[in-house]
């Protein structure tokens, strides 16, 4: 079971990357950051406040975006019939899938957070913080990010209606990664450890639950 | 023609295996396709699924596959799990255009616990498209890349709905030499066809609205 489970994430992974996802959503990444100082003005003291902020937000954008990669191409080409047919439980492939999605865009939106804050003349004491904070709430983007792609599938051209059905759920995680960013930029990048444990926290009960949630979605859409 | 090779390892299967159905009705949105469709099938057999379109042999297959939910029937098999001892091979191909040939071979491998190793892409006529996009091939070469799932991971019960689609002579005579060589070892059958299947010892008419 474990090898089948290792297949599907490393199908996800090579795809991903074959299709170009990943050279896109780091590229639409870094476009955001850019257009922020022509909308905001440069004032280096300005943008220096606000950069944690805004890298959570244009972070959760990019994730929103590559959403409609997850399961839509599996269902549109017959691959998911398959999956049902394999000896993995639709939860357990959902998990998969999930991995193979954060290591084939969530790490490299990760990667490319650093560069991106230099852009915004981000507090180089406060960028750990940010990046253990982004880490801890990273599995619950992914896996909440699942629940939506799931539940949107049996809809044609459905990337804005995932869109607007994960923005909700996202809502907490991005307080919290912000709230922890931000006290760390005020206290000269001490790491504020209670928003990081609630981020860890959402992110293992999301590894618990969302499973569940998308499987069930995923088998209404194959009917 | 295809070379008269063995496809499969000596190996076979349970011959007791038994699928069992009875009773089987199936509503798609607020339309009946059928209902009390029934039929008995050892190792070793073949049921033909024959019907017009709109007849339900698609929906029938997914049905078996697990795919579907039966809106009343019994489906059984008399051991083991149906799903996982299953192959569909339904209309869309479930091949991904951005991998090569030889990497599909061995996914598929991994996927359903086969082995890629000792298949020759010669046996489904594709040989040195090793390195090729799936992208890039053919229809029906796409369909003889979906029958190499057939070969590589040994499962008892083979659903195919049309198999013969986009298929050429020789390709035809492929998925003849590989149905009798699954029914040599007890493998048992499904296929939905427009066109008479040579390998088939029964055969279910669906007719629209109702029964056989």
């Amino acid at each position: 079971m474990m090898a089948l489970f290792l297949a599907l994430c490393h199908q996800h992974i090579l795809l991903a990357w074959r299709g170009g996802h990943t050279t896109l959503i780091v590229s639409f990444l870094f476009i955001a950051i850019i257009l922020m100082p022509f909308g905001l003005g440069p004032e280096l003291a300005l943008l220096r406040q606000l950069a944690p902020g805004l890298l959570w937000v244009v972070l959760l954008m990019s994730v929103l975006l590559s959403l409609d990669r997850m399961f839509q191409a599996d269902f549109e080409d017959g691959s998911m019939d398959q999956m049902a047919l394999m000896a993995l439980s639709l939860e357990m492939m959902v998990i998969a899938k999930s991995l193979g999605h954060f290591i084939a865009l969530f790490l490299p939106l990760l990667a490319a957070i650093p560069l991106a804050g230099l852009l915004l003349n981000i507090d180089a004491a406060a960028l750990p913080a940010l990046m253990l904070s982004m880490f801890a709430g990273a599995p619950a983007l992914t896996l909440l990010g699942a629940i939506g792609a799931a539940l949107a599938l049996s809809i044609r051209r459905s990337a804005m209606l995932t869109v607007l059905l994960v923005m909700p759920l996202y809502v907490p995680v991005l307080i919290f990664g912000a709230s922890s960013s931000a006290s760390a930029l005020s206290n000269g990048g001490a790491v504020d450890m209670a928003s990081i444990a609630i981020l860890a926290l959402m992110s293992l009960a999301a590894l618990f639950l969302a499973p569940l949630a998308a499987a069930a979605a995923l088998r209404v859409a194959l009917r | 023609m295809v070379k008269q090779k063995l496809f499969f390892p000596a190996t076979g299967f349970n011959t007791d295996q038994e699928l069992r159905v009875s009773g089987l009705a199936c509503a798609r949105g607020a339309r009946q396709v059928f209902s009390d469709v029934g039929f008995h099938l050892r190792a070793g057999q073949a049921l033909a699924i024959y019907g017009d379109n709109g007849s339900g042999k698609t929906s029938l297959l997914r049905l078996l596959a697990g795919l579907l939910a039966p809106q009343a029937g019994d489906i059984c098999v008399t051991h083991g799990s149906r799903v996982l001892q299953s192959h569909y091979l339904g209309h869309v191909d479930g091949l991904k255009a951005n991998l090569t040939v030889g990497e599909t071979l061995r996914f598929t491998a991994r996927l359903f616990q086969g082995a890629a190793e000792a298949f020759d892409l010669g046996d489904i006529g594709l040989t040195a498209y090793d390195e090729q996009r799936v992208g890039d091939l053919s229809a029906g070469q796409k369909r003889r890349l979906m029958l190499a799932r057939l070969a590589i991971a040994p499962r008892q019960i083979w659903l195919l709905d049309e198999p013969l689609t986009a298929l050429d002579q020789q390709g035809r005579a492929l998925i003849d030499t590989l149905a009798q060589q699954h029914l040599a070892r007890g493998g048992m059958i499904l296929a939905a066809s427009h066109e008479a299947l040579g390998f088939a010892t029964q055969q279910l008419n669906l007719t629209r609205e109702a029964v056989r």
